[in-house]
């Protein structure tokens, strides 16, 4: 009864609550506001329940809204009702015996969507038959299954996630699918598309991440583009995990990223993904997969995975900055941790005043692995003494792994093992590229804007 | 030439016009980031490409125009000058705060309108998927409903007013390609758009007159070429509303408000003579038959050349329609041209024409006849043939059938870009409320009553009082006009309290004259200490027109008083 109140008068509160109840009005309820700065005809919207008690929204018949502070309403009165139907339209997605079957998951990021008016969210599209109305060119590529097994934002994703992932993805190669989409919140993206390479080892077909970077809900959305791109990737040759986003900013193709070299470098462009320190897989057009390199692992007939979900959620980063006082490792020694990861300056150096929680974390059986917050490169501790002096007090360089991924592949390793030497052995053995034997000449191309010879390429190419 | 103020004639034909005017804010900066309002420029650094595709509105409903739109598949390149853009208008960033010096303007502007306030603003995406944002939307808010202005005497609802950030300028549409620059983009824009109470094409120029002036008097809008466009909103009785999109000037408002009162009225005339013929919906679902052979004997100068290049021709046999393609829609335009229009704009079939039908003189006895005998079409029936690209041609088939089947319903709901003749041409479907949704990105912007004080306070006199004063003192109309439209009545009314020159004479010079001074001296300025100074003794008070002119120009030249 009382959710039935509630619904009459979705996401107000306070004086706006009061005065709809006063002159005993509803949501979806059309009708004519007289308050002290005029007339206003529209219909009752419900309320965004993050915005303030003080205001009635309406829409007008023009489509706009526009709120109305209650405290000067004199009237209100009743034309009509129109409620919202919130539906994405769908079509039956047709099947095709010739085509190769493809199963989507998802976990949270959206492709088409709807908006929820009580939190202005957006409500994805997702079985095959809302996708299809709103994606009507998957059906050229493949026939989909759809599979939710999560809705969260991508920074509510986290061991339990990426276990269950892990174990849906094996399940589903193991039963037969010619190759996974996994829809996927961009944030974290590249932390789930590392830890599934270190879970779900050795697939025989694709395994590909996708996601949008400017929401689904608008026209010029990249979410459409990639899902195409990631529907067609994923029944390429290319047998390992991946991120499937744009290359450019403009809608021409996509790459595709190794799971361990990815990381998300804007917070909002398009062209966002980049393969760090090496160059990507393939790109990917309407016209399919064009590989960019030849080292890749091939699809295979057979149905066979490692599946090794686990993990250990007592890791973390240590973000080093200039000035760093030693209790901040300290009290993450003291809190239990059994692992970190430190993201260091330059070739993998921390201040001279951590060396003795440094001593005091490796004597306590904490691991630590040094990483580069520079992103690009490896650690290199010989050079400079610091580097010596930290590898003597117990940190172990871990080449050029990215600081997210060592995090996420501690977190794996420590599940197997807490021994020493066990540890520091599966930390720098690579089993996907997370460490590489070298960086190529191209595999670091910040191009910087503004040099001549950087600007005649921008004019010249679609950017 | 028609009487566009003969109120009878419109009356019987049921004319109804309103208006959108769309008028640039004077601002140093865009609505919804810090990039700078500059001069239009064509410079570009850089170029992207998008596609747009329609979404879903929070009715759950999807727009006709978004639809129509997508049907055509443009390439949309956008170029980047990046003095003007950053990573916003390339909708690769969200929005910034909204800017307040564009809202505390609009404001004022809404109260000369005598609005309804809105308390609370909310930002609304209105879908544009022609391209012309390249988000796919354009962010707007309304400032308030249900205002008035008095034009000749009359009282004219203004419907509403709202501010949002201008388009991207269009570089050119050709085949699937259609570039635009950003400069221009996410200028802060007022909306004014008019209830349909202008009775006669007059009338409507003299409403759009009236809102200009309002502007200027404002001092708050930007002027000059570009920045200031109409939308005149026509319908007939038996009608429906024809939006002519993106009118620059006002002159023009009357000729292309009859012309559509004519075309409307002309397509409710081809609709009774369809139903005398007995035509309903099933007479258009043509059956398309390939006739690519035969296009390419008809030495057309577009068709056989598209289908020689690989392109292919359709025959639609539409039963005993002969003759209503040349049914005339206005003095240059025929019914074959409304429906051309639709495959130029939506098949993107641009080069014209891009059809041949046997209502052409031109045709008879041609190829097209060995068509009609081929489809087995009588001499009662019409035989279309579009031809073009195939993927293209199939979308024509369509179009051509949907345009014919809207000849039942008399006037379908468009948008319609002006011609130089005064007539129209098809632009786009007409878009609903379906196209708006909230913008998530942004929350509501709560207005206090400081902020509507602040507002009333800037507030210029009405531009009615304003218009009697300078009346009482002898100015005829059009020196009024000319002081208020070029923004030069502060510089009249000033220089009136230390002048001894009559009012008329100083308007003279001050709304007309000056005009001849900065064209010949345009380094030097007419000040109001200049006017002071040359006009500020007793003796100035019965100088002729004539005697004050050549003393100005005198002290403009540099010569000396």
């Amino acid at each position: 009864m009382e959710s039935k109140m509630e619904d009459k008068h979705k996401g107000y509160r306070g004086p706006a609550l009061e005065t709809l109840k006063r002159f005993s009005v509803e949501v979806w309820q059309e009708v004519k506001v007289f308050s002290q700065k005029g007339e206003f005809q529209g219909i009752i919207l419900p309320r965004n329940e993050t915005a303030d008690d003080k205001h009635i929204v309406i829409k007008l018949e023009n489509g706009y809204n526009v709120g109305i502070r209650a405290d000067t309403i004199n009237s209100i009165q009743v034309v009509g009702r129109k409620e919202a139907r919130y539906k994405i339209p769908e079509r039956d997605f047709p099947v095709d015996q010739n085509k190769p079957k493809v199963t989507l998951f998802g976990t949270g990021g959206t492709i088409a969507s709807r908006l929820d008016y009580r939190t202005g969210a957006v409500i994805p599209a997702f079985t095959p038959s809302e996708l299809y109305g709103a994606v009507p060119e998957l059906a050229d590529i493949c026939n989909l299954r759809t599979e939710k097994l999560y809705a969260v934002f991508s920074e509510n994703m986290g061991p339990e996630q990426w276990i269950g992932l892990a174990r849906a993805v094996a399940n589903e190669i193991r039963g037969g699918v010619e190759g996974i989409v996994i829809g996927h919140g961009t944030d974290t993206m590249h932390h789930t598309a590392a830890v599934l390479s270190f879970m779900v080892q050795n697939p025989p077909v694709p395994i590909i991440m996708v996601g949008s970077q400017r929401s689904s809900d608008r026209p010029s959305s990249d979410a459409a583009l990639n899902l195409i791109h990631a529907t067609t990737a994923a029944l390429s040759d290319i047998a390992e995990v991946m991120v499937c986003m744009f290359g450019p900013t403009s809608d021409r193709y996509g790459l595709l990223h190794r799971g361990t070299r990815v990381r998300k470098m804007h917070s909002s462009s398009r062209s966002t993904f980049r393969t760090v320190g090496d160059i990507p897989v393939a790109l990917v057009s309407r016209d399919g997969v064009t590989a960019l390199r030849n080292d890749y692992k091939r699809r295979r007939k057979d149905r066979e995975v490692i599946l090794d979900a686990v993990f250990d959620d007592r890791v973390t980063i240590l973000y080093y900055y200039p000035g760093m006082k030693p209790d901040i490792l300290e009290a993450i020694v003291e809190k239990g941790y059994k692992g970190v990861v430190i993201a260091g300056t330059g070739l993998g150096h921390v201040n001279k005043p951590l060396y003795g929680a440094i001593k005091e974390a490796v004597m306590r059986e904490v691991h630590l692995f040094m990483t580069v917050q520079t992103l690009w490169g490896y650690t290199q501790m010989y050079v400079y003494d610091t580097g010596r002096d930290l590898m003597e007090l117990g940190v172990v360089p871990a080449g050029n792994m990215l600081p997210e991924v060592a995090f996420m592949k501690l977190g794996w390793v420590l599940a197997h093992t807490t021994k020493r030497d066990e540890v520091i052995k599966m930390m720098l053995t690579p089993i996907a590229h997370e460490i590489t034997e070298r960086e190529p000449p191209d595999g670091y191309l910040v191009l910087q804007g503004g040099l001549p010879e950087v600007e005649k390429f921008m004019k010249s190419h679609l950017i | 030439m028609h009487n566009f103020d003969d109120l009878d004639f419109y009356q019987s034909l049921g004319f109804r016009c309103g208006l959108e005017v769309h008028r640039q804010i004077a601002t140093e900066k865009k609505l919804f980031c810090q990039c700078p309002v500059k001069e239009y420029s064509d410079h570009f650094d850089a170029e992207i490409l998008r596609h747009m595709r329609p979404t879903l509105s929070e009715l759950g409903e999807y727009d006709p125009c978004a639809l129509m739109e997508f049907k055509t598949k443009k390439q949309i390149i956008y170029r980047l000058n990046r003095e003007t853009v950053c990573t916003y208008e390339m909708d690769d960033a969200p929005p910034f705060a909204l800017n307040r010096e564009a809202l505390e303007k609009a404001l004022v502007i809404a109260l000369m309108l005598n609005l309804n306030l809105v308390d609370e603003l909310h930002v609304a995406r209105k879908q544009y998927l022609d391209g012309s944002i390249p988000t796919g939307f354009q962010r707007t808010l309304i400032l308030g409903v249900n205002g008035y202005i008095i034009v000749g005497g009359r009282r004219i609802g203004i419907r509403q007013l709202g501010l949002e950030e201008d388009a991207c300028r269009q570089v050119s549409d050709i085949g699937h390609k259609r570039t635009f620059m950003t400069d221009r983009l996410s200028i802060p824009l007022i909306e004014i758009v008019t209830e349909a109470e202008a009775r006669t094409p007059n009338e409507a120029g003299a409403i759009a007159n009236e809102i200009r002036k309002l502007c200027h008097l404002s001092g708050l809008v930007r002027t000059g070429a570009g920045r200031v466009r109409q939308d005149v909103n026509v319908s007939i009785k038996g009608g429906a509303r024809a939006e002519i999109k993106g009118v620059p000037s006002i002159r023009q408002i009357p000729k292309l408000a009859h012309y559509e009162a004519i075309r409307q009225k002309a397509l409710l005339e081809l609709k009774e003579a369809a139903q005398r013929r007995g035509l309903d919906e099933k007479a258009f679902d043509a059956e398309p038959f390939l006739v690519t052979e035969q296009v390419m004997k008809m030495q057309h100068p577009v068709l056989s050349k598209e289908c020689a290049r690989g392109g292919v021709g359709y025959a639609l046999r539409f039963p005993k329609c002969a003759g209503l393609f040349v049914f005339p829609v206005g003095p240059n335009r025929h019914f074959s041209d409304e429906v051309a229009d639709r495959v130029r704009v939506i098949a993107c079939l641009d080069r014209m024409p891009n059809m041949a039908h046997t209502d052409e003189v031109t045709m008879r006895g041609g190829v097209i006849e060995e068509i009609r005998r081929m489809i087995g079409a009588g001499d009662e029936d019409l035989v279309v043939v579009p031809a073009g690209p195939k993927d293209d041609v199939q979308t024509a088939i369509e179009e051509v059938k949907t345009r014919m089947k809207e000849m039942l319903a008399g006037v379908p709901r468009e948008t319609r870009r002006a011609l130089p003749t005064g007539e129209t041409e098809f632009e786009r479907l007409l878009p609903g409320p379906q196209r708006m949704y909230p913008d998530t990105d942004l929350p509501p912007v709560v207005l206090k009553e400081d902020d509507f004080a602040k507002a009333r306070k800037r507030k210029p006199e009405d531009l009615q009082t304003v218009v009697e004063r300078l009346k009482a003192l002898g100015l005829s109309d059009q020196q009024i006009d000319n002081l208020i439209l070029k923004d030069r009545l502060q510089l009249f009314q000033e220089a009136l309290e230390v002048v001894k020159l009559r009012a008329t004479i100083l308007a003279h010079l001050v709304g007309d004259y000056m005009d001849f001074l900065e064209r010949k001296f345009p380094e030097n300025r007419v000040t109001k200490d200049l006017l002071e100074k040359i006009f500020g003794r007793e003796e100035a008070s019965s100088m002729t027109q004539k005697e004050a002119s050549a003393l100005i120009e005198n002290a403009v030249a540099g010569h000396g008083v």
